[in-house]
């Protein structure tokens, strides 16, 4: 290994990953608080509320809440902030907690309904 | 602490309706290619929990009982004009990732199982799961270039499957081929859906 004073030379690039290890941005906690049950493909959206006083967002939270200016299903904010699926509900769950964002359920029943499957029949139809 | 930025809800006017289907087989069908046929790619990390042989290894005491390591898949989007988005998700091959199947599963279209008659018993782990969960599949038969081709009927037996299941030839490296297999499945949901609607009035 090169000398280095810590700071100048980097001994990790960018294909080195994070160096911090996914839970260490949830503090450890592997499900999310208050047990929200969250979709891959449900959609989550901001609501423009502000947080409790005790609640200081990470830089992850903001991520999240910048991505979800649009709403944005759950699968593709976790693809595009790049964090394992576990730690992003961790994530969610706090901000959920706050009132800060909310579920807009794509489905609210276990099997997507009729009108769903027609939208899709359609598409691919038109592909 | 500064929030301006993030002020102001979401513009409801841009909720996508999301709906997904799974991509189901033995390693090495061509799951990865039919998704990649149709659909945008894009990485998803996710995690697995960690074996017990690894516990000891990695020293997780204290954190949670539940130690993970981040695995890495892919999953395919195809989105429509009408704010629909359709997700593929290839389900893992492997034995040691099937704990995320349920997470996968949970409010699916359905399934696409692939199936390769050169290695027809690869598919049956996925026959077995989706026919214990209930959910709806189809076989899409992915014609190998050289490998034998066989009657459907004879494949049906082979795979000991009931006779409203449909069996459905493909190349995953055809679009349109592609595009016919999940087709195929949307409208075998559909029928299931009015076939028990009409059998409950009736």
């Amino acid at each position: 290994m090169t000398s280095h004073d810590g700071y100048g030379e980097r001994w990790f690039d960018d294909e080195a990953g994070p160096v911090v290890r996914p839970y260490a941005v949830t503090k450890g906690r592997t499900l999310p608080n208050g047990g929200a049950s969250l979709g891959l493909i449900d959609v989550v959206a901001t609501t423009g509320e502000r947080p409790s006083e005790h609640f200081r967002p990470g830089p992850e939270h903001r991520r999240i809440l910048g991505v979800c200016r649009r709403p944005t299903p759950i699968v593709d904010l976790t693809s595009e902030i790049d964090l394992p699926l576990g730690v992003v509900r961790v994530l969610l769950g706090d901000l959920l907690g706050e009132g800060m964002l909310r579920i807009i359920s794509a489905q609210r029943q276990q099997v997507p309904d009729e009108r769903l499957l027609r939208m899709v029949l359609d598409g691919l139809e038109s592909l | 602490m500064d929030l301006n930025h993030f002020d102001g809800a979401a513009d409801e006017a841009g909720v996508p309706s999301t709906a997904k289907i799974l991509i189901a087989g033995g390693f090495g069908v061509g799951k990865t290619t039919l998704v990649g046929t149709i659909s945008e790619i894009r990485p998803l990390r996710t995690e697995e929990p960690l074996s017990d042989r690894s516990v000891g290894v990695d020293d997780t005491q204290g954190l949670s009982a539940k130690a993970t390591t981040t695995v890495a898949m892919d999953f395919g989007r195809i989105s429509f004009q009408s704010q629909l988005v359709l997700y593929l998700f290839g389900t893992p091959g492997q034995e040691r990732f099937w704990f995320m199947w349920d997470d996968l599963a949970v409010g699916a279209i359905g399934a696409v199982i692939m199936a390769d008659t050169r290695r027809i018993a690869d598919c049956f782990a996925s026959i077995d799961y989706f026919e214990r969960s209930g959910a709806p599949f189809i076989i899409a038969v992915n014609c190998f270039d050289g490998a034998p081709r066989f009657e459907q009927e004879d494949i049906r037996i082979a795979l000991t499957l009931s006779p409203e299941v449909p069996i459905v030839m493909c190349d995953a490296r055809n679009r349109d081929s592609v595009k016919k297999v999940l087709i195929s499945l949307v409208r075998y949901v559909m029928n299931n859906r009015s076939r028990a609607s009409q059998a409950a009035l009736g």
